[in-house]
């Protein structure tokens, strides 16, 4: 899932200042799952600056709404009657969410309630971690299931590096070296024959550098 | 057991402190409550293992939001007592509605007019 931060509240209420009337916008998706924007997070949100505002002596009005998933036309599309007596709308999901009602909504002041952080799991409650790189080129099967990429801090390929030390990485003593439990998960499995295996360069061009990415499946298009 | 305690609290009922929510609390605020304390069970008596630990998490995380918000977080407290602790239920509340006293009726109240006095919810 997406993992995402809510900002420190007295930013969103900045970006929010000259509004008498916003609606907030929980996402039943991720955000959900990570405690930072559902339906929960988005009234103890709208409350906060509920108090915020009535003891600066300037009222604000809230609407709040819980979507299904914001980073999907068909469910923002219902929010239309709500957006019409709002100064501005403020998303909880994750960035895509916020583009997408700012694409939706275009002549609203559209602004964001979190930081989108990494793509990652629950590790325990309210716990979360990095998992995935979305370098679009996945490796994990000559890697024991170990994501280089996003859990070697240097995304290196053919580590470990002098940085590695009693398998921990230099940049901090709580941060595994991701080679190293690659090198231990494959020499469990009996695969480090595999490791030795020469690989042509990564095709980076598959992930940002080849600049925005879309996903085309045309058997499931409609019309 | 004839105690006396301060007669503006109000008692809310909650089934276990541990479904205490961030909502509930902010909405006693916003509802014109000077101040909220939550009672829950001893530590380490909970019926359903952790749900006065869990209570207390939550409070102290709207503690800090009402820091954030302006509010103060002074205004909002958890206790630990047993059902058969009416004498420090008393003391409690006493303790809790000098406390906010000394803090003065919430900011919040000044634009309610009519709103009835309330020092303090229990839950």
């Amino acid at each position: 899932m997406i993992i995402a931060q809510q900002k420190p509240i007295k930013d969103i209420a900045a970006m929010i200042e000259d509004c008498k009337k916003v609606l907030l916008v929980g996402c039943a998706g991720c955000v959900t799952v990570c405690l930072s924007g559902g339906e929960k997070e988005t009234e103890v949100l709208a409350s906060s600056l509920r108090i915020m505002r009535r003891l600066q002596g300037n009222p604000l009005e809230t609407v709040t709404i819980t979507a299904t998933r914001q980073c999907d036309p068909e469910y923002i599309e219902p929010l239309e009657n709500l957006v019409k007596d709002v100064d501005a709308i403020i998303s909880l999901a994750c960035g895509v969410g916020v583009q997408y009602l700012a694409e939706r909504f275009h002549d609203k002041w559209v602004v964001p309630a979190q930081n989108t952080m990494f793509v990652g799991g629950s590790r325990t409650h309210g716990v979360w971690e990095e998992r995935c790189g979305l370098c679009g080129d996945c490796i994990l099967h000559r890697t024991g299931g170990i994501c280089p990429i996003i859990r070697c801090s240097k995304s290196i390929l053919n580590g470990p590096c002098g940085g590695s030390q009693y398998g921990k990485c230099e940049i901090s003593k709580d941060v595994d070296c991701a080679w190293q439990l690659i090198y231990d998960r494959m020499k469990a499995l009996g695969k480090l024959d595999k490791l030795m295996e020469i690989q042509p360069p990564k095709d980076w061009s598959k992930s940002r550098d080849g600049g925005p990415r879309k996903a085309i499946r045309e058997d499931v298009m409609i019309g | 057991m004839r105690l006396q305690y301060s007669s503006n609290i109000r008692i809310i009922e909650m089934p276990c402190s541990g479904t205490i929510d961030h909502r509930v609390l902010l909405q006693a605020f916003e509802d014109g409550a000077d101040g909220v304390f939550v009672a829950g069970c001893m530590e380490g008596d909970c019926h359903f293992q952790k749900g006065n630990y869990r209570a207390k998490k939550r409070v102290n995380a709207v503690k800090k939001l009402l820091d954030e918000i302006g509010l103060g977080g002074d205004r909002l407290e958890m206790y630990n007592l047993s059902a058969a602790m009416g004498p420090r239920f008393a003391e409690i509340a006493n303790e809790m509605t000098e406390r906010i006293r000394q803090l003065g009726p919430s900011p919040l109240r000044k634009d309610k007019a009519g709103t009835s006095r309330k020092e303090g919810d229990v839950a």
